[in-house]
């Protein structure tokens, strides 16, 4: 219904008019509705008082001298009000506007990783990653080279959200310009290592972990920048095994040697690595044990990898209440029986 | 949370004592007592981190950017009276290499 100011003006004269003459509830209801129209309409809190003191001279002839003059002080004051109603109108439009923004970068994020599932005969894969906010610190990839072996990365940017994903996509962006040829991992994190001294801020770092598995000789080379240390499953004791690291972060410092493992895998044993927003899970305000994850994954065991590394989540997501203080990742590599 | 700073200095060494938690939240009160320190030519930065039970990421960036700046200024850093859980943090991430993290739980002025 479209009022125009005369007709609202006479609208409200009659509200007031009937309230005064019966104070019903039916009335206050009408004056709730009218209110919420006003909002709409963007009528500020002065405007509204102003219409009320012109309604009410007219309702009641003699109005003291006082109370009129005491509109000029509830007005002053409204007018304050009204200022910080339509602040907070154009925040929420900026947050409307940011929370848009927000939505395709994240998108643009998923998009610089890898999409397409591990499909190789020896191996069983399984990823999740799921950010605390809207963006992700977690870096992860995977991929099959022309070799036939297996590329795969975690990696961690200090902090989250929108500084964290800016940082990650570096790290996306510098792997994707290393030669295409297989890279040994300690050579691959002392090139990336170059790329974000130079480009990250002083008290920022980028922790990752870098494997390659050989799906010929069951091998899995890897290298840490001061990434958690992930674990690896023997099948044959039904025990996980500590997986050793030692490298600094990446970001520190640019001369770095990175040192290399390997580990040798049988049919069922697999590797797993995850962030640290796996081992800062909480628990009662108590931060989770590291043998705590190794109990969860062994609950899930006989399950393919995809659904293990997903119980894991669902169990963790669960016991925080749903609500993840840190970027989550957690991945698994499993030699095929 | 909180965290408190207490700095003493006698010109070539200062000592930074800190209590409480070095995390996201508390990571720029550090930075801003402790970066004009280390900006100082030819000092020895003591942080005390006897009191401190928890470190995070972002905490932890903090003495790497102090690190960097006192290798400019010529000065040194030293980390005395981690626990263990700080310890293993320091370890997994590698900077117990370049920073130097003493057992001693005293250092006086």
């Amino acid at each position: 219904m479209e009022k125009t100011k005369l007709s609202l003006y006479q609208y409200y004269r009659e509200m007031l008019k009937n309230y005064i003459k019966d104070k019903s509830e039916l009335t206050l209801y009408s004056a709730q509705q009218f209110s919420k129209e006003m909002i709409e309409k963007d009528m500020s809190p002065e405007e509204m008082v102003s219409l009320h003191l012109s309604v009410l001279k007219e309702l009641i002839k003699d109005l003291p001298q006082e109370v009129i003059d005491s509109y000029d002080l509830l007005l002053e004051i409204m007018i304050g009000y009204g200022l910080a109603h339509r602040e907070h109108l154009s925040l929420r439009d900026r947050q409307r506007q940011l929370d848009s923004e927000l939505t395709v970068a994240a998108r643009m994020q998923k998009s610089l990783l890898p999409s397409k599932p591990i499909t190789v005969d020896e191996l069983d894969f399984g990823i999740v990653s799921v950010p605390a906010g809207k963006m992700s610190g977690d870096y992860y990839h995977y991929m099959e080279d022309d070799n036939g072996n297996i590329g795969v990365a975690v990696a961690d940017v200090i902090g989250k959200g929108v500084p964290a994903a800016m940082s990650m996509s570096m790290i996306k962006y510098a792997m994707d310009s290393l030669p295409e040829q297989r890279l040994q991992p300690a050579g691959l994190l002392e090139n990336l290592n170059r790329v974000v001294e130079r480009n990250i801020d002083s008290d920022m770092f980028i922790t990752m972990v870098y494997g390659t598995y050989d799906p010929k000789l069951h091998h899995f080379y890897y290298s840490s920048a001061g990434h958690e240390p992930g674990f690896v499953y023997r099948a044959s004791q039904n025990k996980f095994e500590n997986m050793d690291t030692k490298g600094l972060v990446l970001g520190v410092s640019s001369k770095v040697n990175y040192k290399e493992y390997v580990l040798e895998l049988n049919p069922g044993d697999f590797i797993v690595l995850l962030s640290d927003g796996v081992t800062e899970s909480r628990i009662d305000g108590e931060f989770i044990e590291r043998y705590q994850i190794t109990q969860l994954i062994k609950k899930y065991i006989h399950l393919p990898a995809q659904a293990m590394v997903e119980q894991v989540y669902r169990e963790l997501e669960k016991i925080q209440d749903f609500k993840l203080k840190d970027d989550f990742t957690l991945l698994i590599l499993r030699r095929n029986v | 949370m909180n965290l408190q700073v207490d700095v003493q200095g006698n010109g070539k060494k200062s000592v930074v004592k800190l209590s409480g938690e070095v995390d996201v939240y508390t990571a720029s009160v550090l930075k801003e007592k402790l970066n004009p320190i280390a900006q100082e030519a030819e000092q020895l930065i003591i942080i005390d981190l006897s009191d401190v039970h928890y470190i995070d990421s972002t905490g932890l960036g903090i003495f790497i950017g102090a690190l960097k700046t006192a290798d400019k200024s010529n000065s040194s850093l030293k980390i005395i009276g981690a626990n263990s859980r700080v310890k293993r943090l320091f370890e997994i991430t590698g900077l117990n290499e370049v920073i130097d993290i003493n057992e001693d739980q005293r250092e006086e002025v």
